[in-house]
């Protein structure tokens, strides 16, 4: 089922002459999980804004094309309204932070608080996401007294409150530590197995490959490759076009190069295990 | 006597918060090391204490032997760049030259040598393209470049990367890779905390690995990653390679993709 469509969209922001995002033609799936990577600068965090109904509900500038969020578009919609379908979570935790509220209990429950929400609901909820991000010790704590990766744990943990159907998250793991970006994306996969519907923007391509459905490319503003992670990561032209692909891809390609390819190029440690544990029981007789 | 010594230092914040406890450590002229742990771990703390900016609570922190409780902030920052996590923290001019400029002219060096430094500076962290821009018109990852660049400009010995590989893509962490070989060629200490195993196994000799405020390891890249107590605690994992090498059983100690490569062309 169709969640997001984007109908050859091209967008400006104000006062420039370039195109954030050009001849965008893509559909997002009910349900679904989609890494969308690239280089800086590539657009993908317009991307995500225009999903969101950020453009051109925030952000003025020439918008063109169609872009129908279940069917309607982007335009008819009220903002507030798809605030509640859309969650967004941005790049930089220290902007999301509301620095209005002094406990991080608070902070989760202020987007429920404005939904209206009643009280019982929303402590539940919130007690819930808070177990569910591992952030208990943080609750009296003021956010603004919070580390980078404390801060991002807890933008993360008041949109999950939310219960939104789709969810755009902007690099939530740039500021954590390793552990806690493997937890964010259980968490994510989660989300996904509720039935939601996930865009997610990372540079953590090992992970992108490993959990996400559909892998798209941004470059220059326009989508350069899409595909399930397989078709997109096995493709060596990405890693002359600046796009970093995942270390078991690397692994493939260095064994090709040497004339010792697996049978097919791995993209997740799990498939170059397999890959080389059959290698290894051929080279000890057992195979 | 290192370049940068901490002994026994314990540091708590004004409100009693112990954020760092019983640190010593002692990092040379021209080191190289990765600072990684848990979120929460103290690291960016520690760190601030290297630079004057935090002052031990107890023990003392010595910069070229001179004691930080003894200076200011500004006298220790002439030998201790530290470049913040936040860029938004640092950056505060309207334009990004100016931004780079700013401490040079406070310490009122000539228009001929804010030129060479700047052009040096802006050189390295290729952000030639931005210098007329205001800094929040680019994107996080070029301001985190543009708030190394000034703090490059003051050409310290010593150099803090906070977190430097956050939101960067394939040719930003490309250019820190340069960057950080450049100041160690010209003899540089560079101190960098970050989450990102595949950089430091690929970049650092060194890791100190903190958690719950102290240091619980310091050692070569391989001995941190393959110490299962380490990376456990300090919640790091091991290089995607490592972690694949260990998945097989391989007793190798491999971090880089390199070895694995080979052992598998030699052996299998």
């Amino acid at each position: 089922m169709k969640g997001i469509e984007l109908k050859n969209v091209s967008y400006q922001y104000p006062l420039s002459e370039a195109f954030a995002l050009k001849n965008i033609h893509y559909t997002f799936e009910k349900g679904k999980f989609y890494g969308i990577i690239g280089p800086n600068s590539a657009g993908k965090t317009t991307l995500c804004n225009l999903v969101r109904g950020l453009i051109p509900h925030f952000y003025e500038g020439e918008l063109s094309g169609d872009v129908l969020i279940e069917g309607k578009d982007v335009r008819e919609w009220d903002g507030s309204l798809l605030s509640t379908k859309i969650g967004y979570i941005f790049q930089n935790p220290f902007t999301q932070i509301s620095g209005v509220k002094d406990t991080v209990l608070e902070e989760i429950a202020l987007g429920l608080e404005n939904l209206g929400i009643d009280k019982e609901e929303m402590i539940e909820r919130v007690i819930n996401v808070v177990k569910l991000l591992k952030i208990e010790d943080l609750i009296k704590k003021n956010p603004n007294n919070l580390s980078g990766g404390q801060r991002q744990r807890v933008a993360f943990a008041s949109i999950i409150a939310m219960d939104n159907d789709i969810l755009v998250i902007d690099e939530p793991t740039s500021q954590l530590d390793p552990e806690s970006t493997a937890d964010i994306f259980e968490i994510i996969n989660m989300l996904k197995s509720q039935g939601k519907t996930i865009l997610l923007v990372e540079h953590k391509v090992d992970l992108i490959a490993e959990y996400s459905d559909e892998v798209l490319v941004m470059e220059n503003g326009h989508i350069a490759y899409s595909g399930t992670p397989s078709d997109v990561f096995s493709n060596i032209e990405l890693i002359d076009r600046g796009v970093a692909i995942p270390q078991a891809a690397l692994l493939s390609h260095d064994l090709q190069r040497q004339n010792k390819p697996f049978d097919f190029i791995t993209i997740t440690n799990e498939q170059a295990k397999q890959q080389i544990m059959k290698r290894m029981s051929c080279v000890n007789g057992s195979y | 006597m290192g370049a940068i010594e901490l002994k026994n230092v314990t540091f708590a914040y004004p409100n009693g918060f112990i954020a760092n406890e019983n640190l010593t450590l002692s990092i040379n002229s021209g080191e190289r090391v990765a600072i990684v742990g848990q979120n929460g771990a103290g690291k960016t703390t520690a760190v601030k204490l290297m630079n004057g900016l935090n002052k031990p609570t107890k023990g003392n922190v010595f910069i070229n032997g001179m004691n930080t409780k003894d200076k200011t902030t500004a006298q220790i920052s002439s030998y201790v760049g530290y470049v913040f996590q936040n860029p938004d923290d640092q950056i505060f001019n309207s334009n990004v030259k100016k931004e780079i400029e700013y401490m040079l002219r406070y310490l009122k060096l000539d228009e001929k040598e804010i030129e060479r430094r700047v052009g040096r500076a802006v050189e390295l962290t290729g952000i030639q393209d931005f210098l007329h821009m205001n800094p929040y018109d680019v994107p996080y990852s070029t301001r985190k470049f543009i708030s190394i660049a000034a703090i490059l400009a003051i050409e310290t010995p010593y150099i803090i990367l906070d977190e430097p590989t956050a939101g960067q893509d394939m040719s930003g962490i490309k250019a820190l890779t340069t960057l950080m070989n450049v100041l160690q060629d010209e003899g540089k200490s560079v101190i960098t905390i970050t989450h990102d195993m595949e950089f430091v196994s690929d970049n650092f000799s060194r890791v100190v690995a903190m958690a719950n405020k102290q240091i619980i390891a310091d050692g070569t890249a391989r001995k941190i990653f393959w110490n299962h107590d380490v990376v456990k605690q300090a919640k790091i994992k091991k290089p995607q390679i490592g972690e694949l090498a260990s998945d097989l059983g391989l007793s190798e100690d491999i971090i880089l993709r390199k070895e694995l490569v080979d052992l598998l062309i030699n052996k299998y």
